[in-house]
């Protein structure tokens, strides 16, 4: 999908500026706006550099972990079908405060083997359970303490305050959670009504 | 309320380090060795999407240069006027939830043109931080273990971006306008 769309932006640019007669200023623009990328992913080294370094020393203390068990007993209740001491659980718990911490490259292999061991959970169906919707629509309403790419992207604009969207961006990113859990539950419950009926 | 979230947007950086480093001195982890190898892996992804982003930022250039962004926004304005949304944002929301580097181009291009500081600024930084690329995730998970039928996990996660981009919206309008 997004293949289509990077090549039909491109071409219905190209064509309204044939229309207008602005292709002088779009030739410049590509070779400038490439320039401004490479530019921006340079920019984007210091803060990840500096974040993820100090992601590593938390993992090393053992903080990521004492985390995700202070954590348990809330998760646990989000996905009733999975016993509490099941590996599946420690996955999950793994996936969700590498998330937190904005540490997308370590959440994800955690979130495979969460999902492996939820579709072992469910008898290796190639149906979705309810645990794994719960735990894709945990995924994909992004929980994030900090947005470091966000931050670093606003740093190199010089930006007058950089962090003053963090509160307002975990605020939002609470209320889509928060939005998640009950929408995941709402069509939980008209499923199993479904099939009662 | 909103002088609480101005207090986290300076504390919470500065609070995490504190602890982290508290923890390891406590912990007898050789932090900045810890530090320097976990910073290593920084650059590699950051120089990884070099390709992803340079592809994105040249085709979202060339729409918006050409005038094509500015038509199909007059296009939209008046519906989106009613509800208060600026339309300059409508476009990152759309892309968000299908593709990550896009979103990502597509928000340096706002910043780029508005500046970081202006109102359309702060909201495509909250709205970018605020949700995550549904359609990656869900092909990703469910495709890594072989999971067909999908129920109603995509509507789910849908939903949530919507209810995102809107409380995203309404906050950076109450906070800073």
């Amino acid at each position: 999908m997004i293949n289509y769309i990077w090549i039909g932006m491109t071409l219905i640019g190209l064509a309204f500026a044939a229309a207008t007669g602005r292709m002088k200023d779009v030739n410049e623009a590509i070779f400038q706006s490439a320039n401004d990328a490479v530019t921006l992913c340079i920019g984007l080294i210091s803060i990840l550099v500096f974040w993820l370094g100090m992601m590593r020393i938390a993992q090393e203390a053992g903080l990521l972990n004492k985390l995700s068990s202070i954590c348990k007993p809330v998760i646990t209740r989000l996905f009733p079908e999975v016993p509490e001491d099941h590996p599946a659980m420690g996955y999950i718990l793994s996936n969700m405060i590498a998330n937190l911490f904005g540490l997308g490259n370590a959440a994800t292999p955690m979130g495979i083997k969460a999902m492996e061991q939820l579709k072992e959970l469910n008898g290796g169906k190639t149906e979705a359970s309810r645990s794994m919707v719960t735990f894709l629509a945990l995924n994909t309403s992004g929980l994030t303490l900090i947005p470091t790419t966000v931050i670093a992207i606003r740093m190199s604009y010089d930006s007058a305050a950089p962090t003053e969207i963090v509160g307002p961006t975990l605020l939002a990113t609470i209320c889509s959670t928060a939005g998640a859990i009950l929408i995941d539950r709402y069509f939980y419950h008209r499923r199993t009504r479904g099939e009662k009926r | 309320m909103m002088q609480l979230i101005s207090v986290i947007s300076l504390w919470i950086i500065p609070l995490i380090i504190g602890l982290i480093l508290i923890y390891s001195t406590w912990k007898k982890v050789p932090a900045y060795e810890s530090f320097v190898e976990g910073g290593k892996e920084g650059i590699k992804i950051a120089v990884s999407i070099i390709p992803f982003l340079v592809g994105m930022l040249v085709a979202i250039t060339v729409f918006r240069t050409s005038g094509a962004l500015e038509f199909f926004m007059q296009l939209l304005r008046p519906l989106l006027d009613i509800m208060g949304v600026p339309a300059e944002i409508v476009p990152l929301a759309l892309i968000r939830p299908i593709s990550g580097t896009a979103a990502l181009g597509l928000m340096s291009d706002i910043i780029a043109v508005h500046g970081p500081d202006s109102l359309l600024g702060r909201m495509a930084s909250v709205l970018q931080g605020s949700t995550d690329t549904t359609f990656y995730v869900l092909t990703v998970y469910f495709g890594a273990v072989g999971i067909r039928k999908m129920g109603d996990a995509l509507k789910v996660g849908l939903l949530a971006d919507l209810i995102g981009i809107g409380a995203a919206i309404i906050i950076v309008t109450w906070m800073f306008s």
